[in-house]
């Protein structure tokens, strides 16, 4: 079982579970009870689709949220990316995935309708598409701007660029371009 | 087994945890897959872009196997993923390719046509005529080209108006008679003529799409059109309005 787990392969996944049975008390016991916590409890937030233990996660029943912007997201793990940053102050959208001809993945399959029924819904000023900077998020992004266009929200998408510590030599032409479209005065 | 060619990437998906397998429209070799070690990787994953072109070494203990290949960029197609109509354009090309190319199978013609459109992608105001052009000579490529040289009925050279829903011949407007409303209209823009307008160019991708769903899609076990040429469509008519 712990072989099937990303990141470990069967040596690792030996090697963790022996340690673990070695620190039974210490590391199992606790590490079962956790697990069967999360198995019981977690879920999906009915409003945003982030993963928490309560019908609403934490992020949506806060009332220091800001409420007129929602930041959309491809899944879970770029919402946590996006929490670590600590600048973002409002709330999220999690869409499930992106639009693929390749795995046929439709706008029906993902959040996307639910995404506009809640922007009509809360009022939205804001909609910030932080999606990949890849084609199938790109591709997203643009759907949902389309759909969301007869709304007259502002639509807005991360930038593209330079990243920190990146060197101009080492990025590729795409970026390169992308970080041009978008200088700014100094 | 190993060569070293050119290629205009198609689709990426993830194998295992870090390698990706890719396939690729080659110059000499046509649609072929292979794996890319290392292709999930924060140095290959850009590179791996559909529409990137690509310098391919594959190689393979066994012509039929997999095989593995190494990458390196030679143009990278990002720059089309802030305008949404090229994004679309680039995406109904690689998915209609995916669709229809059978694998390992060389098709230079439609390899340099598919080269030249995509480059005109975004800058050029007249990529959706090349784009129409281009769907006309992929059924050329795959067998199933229409016959516009002169009308099915009459043999006349001038004043082609239909084509036929059925045979996939032109039709001249005197020919064509009471039955023109069960006909395909047929723009200019097919015939290698017309002004590239925006109407034309849609009416044109009718009549091209019909072909490719009722010739090319049942030779190739009856799919559905890819969802992206749809949405290229609908985006078209939408920067038309």
């Amino acid at each position: 079982m712990m072989a099937k787990l990303p990141g470990l392969g069967p040596r690792s996944a030996r090697r963790a579970v022996l340690h673990l049975i070695k620190k039974r008390e210490l590391l199992l016991m606790p590490l079962a009870d956790a697990l069967h916590r999360v198995a019981v409890t977690a879920r999906e937030c009915t409003i945003c689709g982030n993963i928490g233990t309560d019908e609403v996660c934490g992020i949506c029943a806060s009332a220091k949220r800001a409420t007129g912007e929602i930041c959309v997201v491809e899944d879970v793990a770029d919402l946590w990316a996006m929490e670590r940053g600590q600048s973002f102050k409002g709330r999220y959208h999690v869409l499930g995935g992106t639009l693929s001809a390749l795995d046929a993945i439709g706008p029906e399959d993902l959040r996307i309708p639910q995404l506009v029924a809640r922007v009509q819904a809360e009022q939205t000023q804001e909609v910030i598409l932080a999606l990949n900077a890849t084609v199938d998020g790109q591709t997203t992004a643009h759907y949902i701007a389309d759909q969301l266009e007869p709304l007259g929200v502002q639509v807005t998408s991360l930038a593209q660029g330079v990243p920190i510590g990146g060197e101009l030599d080492y990025l590729d032409d795409g970026t390169i371009s992308a970080a041009l479209r978008a200088r700014k005065s100094l | 087994m190993e060569w070293r060619d050119q290629g205009i990437l198609l689709s990426v998906r993830k194998h295992g945890e870090s390698s990706a397998i890719i396939d690729v429209f080659t110059e000499g070799h046509g649609r072929h897959g292979g794996v890319v070690r290392g292709g999930t990787s924060r140095k290959i994953a850009p590179i791996l872009q559909p529409g990137a072109q690509l310098d391919l070494t594959w190689r393979a203990r066994l012509e039929d196997h997999l095989g593995a290949y190494t990458v390196e960029p030679v143009q990278s197609r990002a720059a089309l993923m802030s305008d949404r109509v090229a994004l679309a354009g680039l995406n109904a090309v690689t998915a209609l390719l995916q669709f229809s190319l059978p694998e390992r199978a060389a098709h230079l013609p439609l390899y340099r046509r598919t080269q030249a459109l995509l480059d005109m992608l975004g800058p050029s105001a007249y990529w959706p005529l090349a784009y129409l052009r281009w769907e006309q000579a992929l059924l050329d490529e795959m067998g199933y080209g229409l016959d516009l040289s002169a009308c099915a009925v009459t043999g006349a050279i001038d004043d082609l108006a239909y084509v036929s829903p059925k045979s996939g011949r032109a039709v001249s407007a005197e020919g064509a008679g009471e039955w023109a409303d069960r006909l395909l209209p047929l723009p200019a823009e097919l015939l290698g003529g017309g002004d590239g307008s925006r109407e034309n160019v849609l009416e044109g991708l009718a009549v091209t799409g019909h072909f490719l769903a009722r010739w090319l899609a049942p030779a190739l076990g009856d799919k559905p059109l890819p969802e992206a040429r749809a949405r290229l469509i609908e985006r078209l008519r939408k920067d038309m309005s």
